[in-house]
């Protein structure tokens, strides 16, 4: 009887559990599945962001050049040798000699020297006027020969082989770009130019070449074909350099003394509270705080690397500040006795045992906090960064581009924008040199974490 | 003040008259007259934990070169004691001790005395082995190392040598000096921290629980050790072992609720307990 009741109560229990457990399995199914919908969809976003930008921005780094010969015409370039300096000529009088000579070169006309290397491209017969000639080549094209001329007067009179970078709109002609079946007179090129265009790719002088200049040119608005990333390269290079200097040993020195030595009271909650609070401070606002800090109240110059550099590092200091200080806490208390219990000081327990063990973690927000940096925009704006600067900065202090600065100037211009894809081309620099930076961080962190 | 006493204590029945300076209750201790000197010595040390107080007014004498065993329930505060004979407690926030702890002579909590200095003198060996991420060569000379005991590597690597054999662990270990503390096994770790706590010279050495963490054969080598370090060093050990406490100490005290209740030698302690409750947690009624 007591057996036959205990074991209907058993039974009813069990029946009570399998009923539960039903509920209990499909709520983890269903959170399972959930998360695995999170993350696809997340996958997808990211995957169709990088084929958007990669699938438009890819063809901006080929570009048109024309292979042919370019002949340094004595009769053109109608300037004689460069000066030698004479016995006993002084230093000035060589000098304004050596100018002089400059400047008749350049007042040769270089565009015929231009016009006859399309010439010597095109196949015999083909009839070609002087303006298609020109509008099929870049304009900073005949600079270039001047300058090959002046670094080498040998030149004259000889036929040299070159390749010339095709103008923007006949590279945007011979990529598609360009609906063909618009009227006449509402295309770029005339109907002269773009059969140049398409006789001299048939006939294989006009290839498409990889475009190295887009990373060793700097803007330009002249020659747009030959525009390049340079100067905003060198620009956040210099920013970057700025940013891990000085937030790197400041936010690492504040993140360790408010973890490991401040005592905790009302104050340091403050600084905490404080710090957090930074953190979520809108980026624009870091670039006002340097426009009237660092601009107008300490003289900088304006659009200089230097002072992107100090307002991104206001930025980056509390991410980093933040991350050192919660690897710090990650630190077992055991090791910390260990080290306290044998006589450490509290200095020697932190450099000696703490901070090895949290080096990967420190790195890993450094690096993680400088790409933030890297990538951020607004305050740039506010200081003058979105200039248009056609030169390579030779110092923190000159003026100069940056590379999200710079996408944002080349999605406003029309053309950079919608037919040549420069700004998603530098959208890819700028999501390279990210992506290599935060795998350098993950590699980073195996190498350490694999020592210890 | 007194009501807080009674919240904390409920079972107090006589007033507490003055808290801080003496105990509001008496301890029964037993003088064994085959002990050796004390030099370590707590006179009415009570901790607090913010207003919790932790340990109530404890007073007792730690003989030299020999083994106290502090033996307790969990939260008896035994541990709490422990860390304050080498001022860990410093390192709890919000930790306050109150009272005196002298070796010889010399008070512990004195505002001049140098932290670090003192736990040269009276090093500390953890509940859960706690070696370094680095070396087991590194482990043993790091203490060494920063106090500046060795003046040539010659001189470290012989301490580093020394340590090692007398904490019982040097023929196990010595092919693989360099090899990484955390490869070792639970019981080697642990008389790796011994052999690191010794290296620094120490004049006593606290054990928090050694053996805890440990399975029964490592743990009857660490008790062999501690039979043999106890030729040269004052050892005070807690442990929640009633069998560790009678076969490795000549001293036990018996701690309950924050109060030290018992003192005395251990084979008196084991063999006839005068207080109740010492009686009830040597017999395993309560604990």
């Amino acid at each position: 009887m007591t057996d036959l009741t205990f074991s209907a109560a058993a039974e009813r229990r069990r029946e009570r559990i399998r009923a539960s457990l039903a509920r209990r399995h499909l709520f983890e199914r269903l959170f399972r599945g959930l998360g695995l919908v999170a993350i696809l969809i997340g996958l997808a976003l990211v995957a169709s962001l990088f084929w958007m930008v990669i699938a438009k921005g890819y063809p901006a780094f080929t570009q048109a050049k024309l292979s042919t010969v370019a002949y340094f015409d004595p009769e053109i370039i109608d300037v004689g040798p460069p000066p030698e300096r004479q016995a006993g000529q002084s230093q000035a009088g060589f000098r304004a000699e050596s100018l002089a000579w400059q400047r008749r070169v350049t007042t040769a006309n270089w565009n015929l020297i231009v016009e006859e290397a399309v010439r010597a491209a095109a196949p015999s017969g083909f009839e070609i006027d002087r303006r298609a000639a020109l509008a099929l080549v870049d304009g900073g094209e005949r600079h270039r020969l001047r300058d090959l001329f002046v670094a080498d007067p040998g030149l004259l009179g000889q036929r040299v082989p070159i390749e010339l970078l095709a103008s923007a709109d006949v590279d945007n002609w011979l990529k598609g770009t360009i609906d063909r079946d618009l009227p006449d007179e509402r295309q770029q090129l005339s109907a002269a130019t773009r059969r140049l265009a398409d006789e001299l790719l048939a006939g294989g002088a006009i290839d498409f070449k990889f475009a190295w200049h887009i990373f060793t040119n700097v803007d330009s608005r002249s020659a747009p074909a030959s525009a390049g990333l340079a100067g905003a390269l060198v620009g956040s290079l210099y920013m970057m350099v700025i940013v891990v200097l000085l937030a790197v040993p400041i936010g690492v020195a504040s993140a360790i003394y408010l973890e490991e030595f401040a005592p905790k009271n009302r104050l340091t909650d403050l600084i905490e509270v404080n710090i957090n609070n930074l953190a979520a401070v809108p980026s624009i606002v870091f670039g006002l705080f340097g426009a009237a800090v660092f601009i107008k109240y300490s003289g900088l110059p304006i659009s200089a690397p230097i002072v992107g550099g100090l307002v991104l590092t206001l930025m980056t200091l509390p991410t980093i500040i933040i991350a050192t200080r919660s690897s710090l806490r990650a630190v077992p208390p055991s090791l910390r006795q260990a080290a306290l219990g044998l006589g450490a000081s509290r200095t020697q327990m932190v450099f000696h045992h703490v901070l090895p063990i949290t080096l990967p973690g420190i790195l890993t927000a450094t690096i993680i906090g400088v790409a933030q940096a890297l990538g951020e925009t607004a305050p740039l704006l506010l200081i003058g960064m979105n200039a248009f600067v056609a030169a390579i900065p030779a110092t923190p202090f000159d003026q100069s581009s940056a590379l999200p600065s710079q996408i944002y100037l080349w999605q406003g211009n029309e053309n950079r924008n919608f037919f040549e894809a420069r700004t998603s081309a530098a959208i890819m620099v700028l999501l390279a040199l990210m992506i290599t930076m935060n795998a350098i961080a993950v590699l980073l962190r195996q190498k350490l974490e694999r020592r210890s | 003040m007194i009501s807080f006493f009674r919240t904390a204590f409920p079972a107090a029945a006589e007033p507490v008259t003055a808290p801080l300076k003496m105990a509001s209750y008496e301890t029964v201790r037993t003088l064994d007259p085959k002990a050796r000197p004390a030099r370590l010595s707590a006179r009415n040390v009570s901790v607090f934990y913010g207003d919790k107080l932790a340990i109530d007014s404890i007073s007792i004498d730690i003989p030299e070169r020999s083994v106290s065993a502090l033996i307790g329930p969990s939260g008896c505060g035994k541990s709490t004691f422990l860390r304050c004979l080498n001022r860990m407690n410093d390192t709890i926030e919000g930790a306050r001790v109150i009272g005196e702890i002298t070796l010889d002579g010399e008070n512990l909590y004195h505002p001049g005395l140098d932290v670090v200095e003192l736990r040269a003198r009276i090093g500390m060996v953890f509940q859960k082995p706690n070696p370094f991420p680095k070396s087991i060569f590194e482990n043993v000379a790091y203490g060494p190392k920063i106090h500046g005991l060795a003046r040539h590597k010659g001189e470290l690597e012989e301490i580093v040598v020394t340590s090692l054999e007398r904490a019982g662990l040097f023929e196990e270990v010595k092919d693989r000096l360099h090899a990484p503390a955390t490869g070792l096994s639970g019981g080697q770790q642990q008389r790796l921290c011994i052999a690191r706590a010794i290296a620094v010279g120490p004049e006593v050495i606290l054990m928090d629980e050694p053996c805890s963490a440990l399975d029964p054969i490592a743990t009857s080598i660490i008790e062999e050790l501690i039979h043999e370090l106890r030729e040269n060093y004052t050892i005070v050990i807690v442990t929640h072992s009633m069998q560790q406490a009678a076969r490795v100490s000549q001293k036990v005290a018996f701690f309950h609720l924050g109060r030290l209740i018992e003192e005395g030698p251990t084979e008196r302690i084991f063999t006839n307990p005068r207080d109740q409750r010492t009686q009830d947690y040597i017999t395993g009624r309560i604990g």
